[in-house]
């Protein structure tokens, strides 16, 4: 038998970026345990269409916690409570019956909301066009081989890459700073041969970009680290203030 | 009527693309900026071609329906990207990766596509490390290999087991630099409508704005469809929820020729269904197999739990059947025989689910051992599960996974429609009937990285293209019945919902045209496609208006399109009466049960036509030849 629980629903409404929103209550009187977050909204949003109202609209493709296009604030945690997890991978047997749980878009300056839970993202495109890459063209490469990286490096450096883009960090942090987002992409290359050449213009347009387009600033509150479902480390913003500091007294 | 130029080149099979890249036109440098090239499309086909494009100079437009260009699907390949680099030292080649990539496709793919394609898999990783891609090394500091299904050497490459994300952030982020740089224009969160046609030519497409509902036309010198496999025509999938056969659907109506639709490949390994409301299925990676014991109790109706089943009671089937090859079997047949047991009534309780049992190599190797090697896929099943398969066996089975069917390309990769290219999952590929593991990724790139942008600069320097704007009639006729269509959709107003209607041709689908097909399933299935069809277009529940981000109606569009196409994956399937790769036509097998090709009648690429009328597509063959690798039965026994 599988077992259902009883929940009520407080979702953030608000039908474009100019409307104004508010949280709007439902129940959902049977979910099933083994159900996924987003498959409990499926079903709620089945039912509210054919009663002919408006789904609720939620972004989301993979639905295995790699593409980092779902996410919002479950409870006050991006992406909920499961720690690691992100909002398509977390299930439901995480709830109790009788729970309300409240749904609402990630809230940054930088991230405005477009309808309902679904924000726009695409500052984080701007972030990684101002130097989140090696200038290398198709062709240009030499044998894969010929670059020797010592294990740990190349360890470490995956860690740092497995960064999924979901801005749960963003919404995370009590400023809205993108830091932990840039930090993985500026390490991912720090820790890399091959990301030497670009090594201190690329920390130093990042975070220009970064401030420009509206995120805040770094004030060491690490929740972001806490709320990372791919479990970057904190150490990378270390990492990258070091790299901006030389950066910036090498170029004065 | 058009006939199918394969466009090979002559020659020795090694010397093809050589010479075939040498007797291409190119484009002055200079002239580049001249041309604009559409790409629909960013997993790793479309970024790859988009990212080499701009660098040559083209000016690209891009398109994709994510929010950002690094969500396509692609980002979720797990295993790893094959490429005959050798640096194992046992004995591959281009010409092993070759051999083993046209027998793992049954005999069904061009050989000298295939040829191509391995040459250039070494040239796709020099590129990814270059472009700071985070590949596994050894302690020596160099690059590590692992072996996959249907080889006997280890050559394929992975980073972690997020080899695709890694591949498709060093694509993304060479196209980001080109963005920066002012040669890639990004279009995100637009879905492709339509391909506009001009005197014969690709020129353009029309695109929804997926957040403000406008309809925009974009007007080109070449378009270029990236736009990834039909799987989801089966409702469940290990595809992202997005992925779709609209774009390549609609180039189909305008002209470009569909092949071999019926080439769909299930994986054996995925966490089996759950419940009437799931929505995707996960893929448990193919690794798992080196360490996992498959088995079903013997008796059916046996509910005993499993730890409570004694060793005399269990059927190790792959292990019994398959000697040589055991629980290492390809993936085709790893899944028959799945279904096979479960129809049988002896699945997990009676349920189609098969046990996957890591407690021998536990026991063995020690728990930790186990963890480091699959460390991640445990901890996801567990989530995904709530049950710890280090202490009960996983439950698994077989599962949709990829597309090898697509639109028909010749040589340069362009479609019946002269200026239209296809590239990745979206084209009819080189995988024949069946895809080697590790092997979509590598065609993926090869693709877009190293063989587009020679056969596109050779269309534009070659053909005649005058100045088309989007304001031309034809951008203006296609918007029109673009959002009549949109209009049509939300004034139904009926009482199912879309998912309703997707579901039920879903299973459909995978009952009468998944793991094993009979002339009589077919038939019942184009019996009832048509029926399900009419009724979506009396009775679906589109809410909303187009004028704004409306996931409902984005998903109605894309279901009417699988509505249409999958009449002709079945009857692709009817009319392919053998069984070869992932297609099992049960009336074409061997005494033992096992696939057996008929090359007498079938040693062709089959390539539909649009007929304007759904239930009556117009079959064009193109023969294949071997010259190389002779035509042989596979077996695993
Ligand atoms: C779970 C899983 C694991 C896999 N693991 C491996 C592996 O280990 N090794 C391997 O070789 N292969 C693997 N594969 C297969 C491989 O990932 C895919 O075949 C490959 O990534 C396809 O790439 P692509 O570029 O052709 O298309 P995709 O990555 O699917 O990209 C399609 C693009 O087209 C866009 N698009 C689609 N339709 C439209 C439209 N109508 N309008 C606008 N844009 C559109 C999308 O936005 C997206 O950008 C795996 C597949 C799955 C499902
Ligand atoms: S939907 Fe892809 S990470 Fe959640």
């Amino acid at each position: 038998m599988t077992k259902t629980i009883s929940l009520t629903l407080k979702v953030w409404r608000q039908k474009s970026g100019n409307a104004s929103g508010k949280f709007v209550t439902y129940q959902v009187p049977t979910v099933d345990v083994n159900a996924s977050f987003l498959e409990m909204l499926d079903v709620l949003n089945e039912q509210l269409l054919l009663k002919g109202e408006d789904p609720i609209a939620f972004d989301h493709d993979c639905r295995e916690g790699i593409c980092g296009m779902c996410g919002a604030v479950v409870n006050g945690q991006p992406h909920g409570p499961q720690r690691k997890t992100t909002m398509c991978q977390l299930h439901m047997r995480q709830f109790q019956d009788g729970d309300t749980i409240t749904i609402e878009p990630y809230r940054a300056r930088a991230l405005p909301v477009l309808r309902d839970l679904v924000v726009d993202r695409s500052a984080f495109d701007r972030v990684v066009q101002s130097g989140g890459y090696v200038s290398v063209k198709t062709g240009q490469a030499p044998d894969a081989n010929a670059i020797l990286i010592p294990k740990q490096d190349a360890d470490l450096a995956m860690d740092a890459a497995q960064c999924i883009g979901c801005a749960a960090c963003v919404a995370a942090c009590p400023n809205a700073s993108a830091m932990l987002f840039v930090s993985a992409k500026v390490s991912h290359f720090a820790l890399l041969p091959q990301g030497q050449p670009e090594r201190q213009n690329r920390v130093l347009e990042m975070l220009a970009t970064m401030d420009r387009e509206r995120f805040g600033n770094c004030s060491n509150e690490y929740q972001c680290g806490a709320a990372c479902p791919k479990g970057i480390s904190v150490s990378n913003i270390a990492r990258m203030n070091r790299d901006y500091l030389s950066s910036k007294m090498r170029l004065s | 009527m058009t006939t199918l130029q394969s466009g090979v080149p002559s020659g020795p099979i090694d010397q093809k693309w050589t010479k075939h890249r040498f007797d291409m036109k190119l484009v002055n440098p200079a002239n580049r900026r001249k041309y604009t090239v559409i790409v629909v499309g960013t997993g790793l086909a479309g970024a790859s071609a988009a990212a080499s494009l701009g660098e040559m100079g083209y000016n690209v437009l891009s398109f994709c329906f994510q929010d950002s260009s690094r969500r396509a699907h692609s980002i979720a390949a797990q295993g790893g990207i094959n490429a005959a680099k050798n640096y194992a030292n046992d004995g591959d080649s281009v010409y092993r990766l070759f051999y083993d990539t046209v027998k793992g496709g049954d005999f069904r793919a061009r050989e000298a596509n295939v040829h191509r394609l391995s040459e250039v898999s070494v040239n796709i990783i020099d590129q990814c490390v270059a472009q700071g891609v985070p590949f596994a090394r050894e302690y020596g500091g160099l690059l590590d290999n692992r072996s996959f299904g249907g080889a006997q050497v280890a050559r394929t490459f992975y980073a972690k087991g997020q080899t695709g994300q890694q591949l498709l952030l060093g694509a993304y982020s060479a196209m980001m630099k080109e963005v920066a740089k002012g040669t890639v224009r990004l279009f995100t969160r637009r879905e492709m409508m339509d391909v506009v046609v001009v005197d014969g030519r690709a020129r353009g497409i029309v695109v929804r704005h997926l957040v403000t509902g406008e309809i925009e036309s974009f007007a080109a010198d070449a378009v270029v469809l990236a736009t990834g496999g039909y799987g989801n025509v089966f409702y469940l999938s290990t595809n992202a929820k997005g992925c779709n056969v609209t774009a390549t659907w609609r180039a189909h109506r305008k002209g470009a020729f569909f092949a071999n639709p019926c080439f769909t490949q299930i994986h054996p390994t995925c966490i089996p269904v759950h419940g009437e409301y799931q929505s995707k299925l996960t893929l448990m990676s193919e690794s798992l197999r080196n360490d996992g014991r498959v088995w079903v109790p013997k008796q059916s109706g046996d509910t005993r739990s499993p730890s409570n089943i004694p060793e005399s009671e269990r059927d190790y089937y792959l292990e019994t059947r398959y000697k040589s090859f055991g629980n290492l079997v390809p993936r085709d047949i790893a899944s028959r025989n799945a279904k096979m047991v479960c129809d049988e009534g002896r699945g997990v309780n009676g349920e189609l689910a098969v046990y996957l049992d890591f407690a021998d190599s536990i026991k063995r190797l020690g728990q930790s051992t186990i963890e480091a090697r699959y460390g991640n896929l445990f901890e996801m099943y567990e989530r995904i599960t709530g049950e710890d398969p280090y202490s009960v066996p996983m439950k698994i089975y077989p599962a949709i996974h990829y597309t090898m069917g697509g639109l028909w390309v010749d040589y340069n990769l362009q479609s019946t429609i002269p200026g239209l290219h296809v590239i990745g999952e979206a084209n009819f590929s080189d995988h024949g009937a069946n895809r080697l593991g590790a092997s979509a990724l590598m065609q993926g790139l090869a693709d877009g990285y190293f063989i587009l942008p020679y056969t596109l600069g050779h269309y534009l320097a070659t053909a005649p293209l005058d100045p088309v704007s989007s304001r031309h009639p034809e951008f203006e006729k296609c918007e029109t019945l673009v959002r009549d269509r949109i209009s049509q959709l939300l004034a139904i107003k009926g009482s199912r919902s879309v998912d309703s209607f997707h579901r039920e041709l879903g299973l459909l689908v995978w009952d009468e045209c998944g793991m094993s097909r009979s002339e009589a399933g077919l038939r019942r299935a184009l019996d009832k496609i048509p029926e399900i069809r009419d009724e979506f277009w009396a009775s679906v529940m589109v809410s909303g208006s187009g004028a704004e981000l409306n996931q409902t109606l984005e998903k109605a569009g894309r279901v009417a399109d699988f509505l249409e196409f999958a009449e002709l994956m079945v009857t692709d399937a009817l009319e392919r009466n053998e069984s070869c790769g992932g297609h099992f036509r049960e009336e074409s097998q061997t005494e033992e049960g096992e696939a057996l090709r008929n090359d007498t009648d079938y040693c062709h690429v089959a390539a539909w036509a649009f007929s304007g009328d759904l239930s009556k597509p117009v079959l064009h063959k193109e023969a294949l030849t071997f010259e190389e690798v002779p035509l042989s039965q596979r077996s695993y026994k």
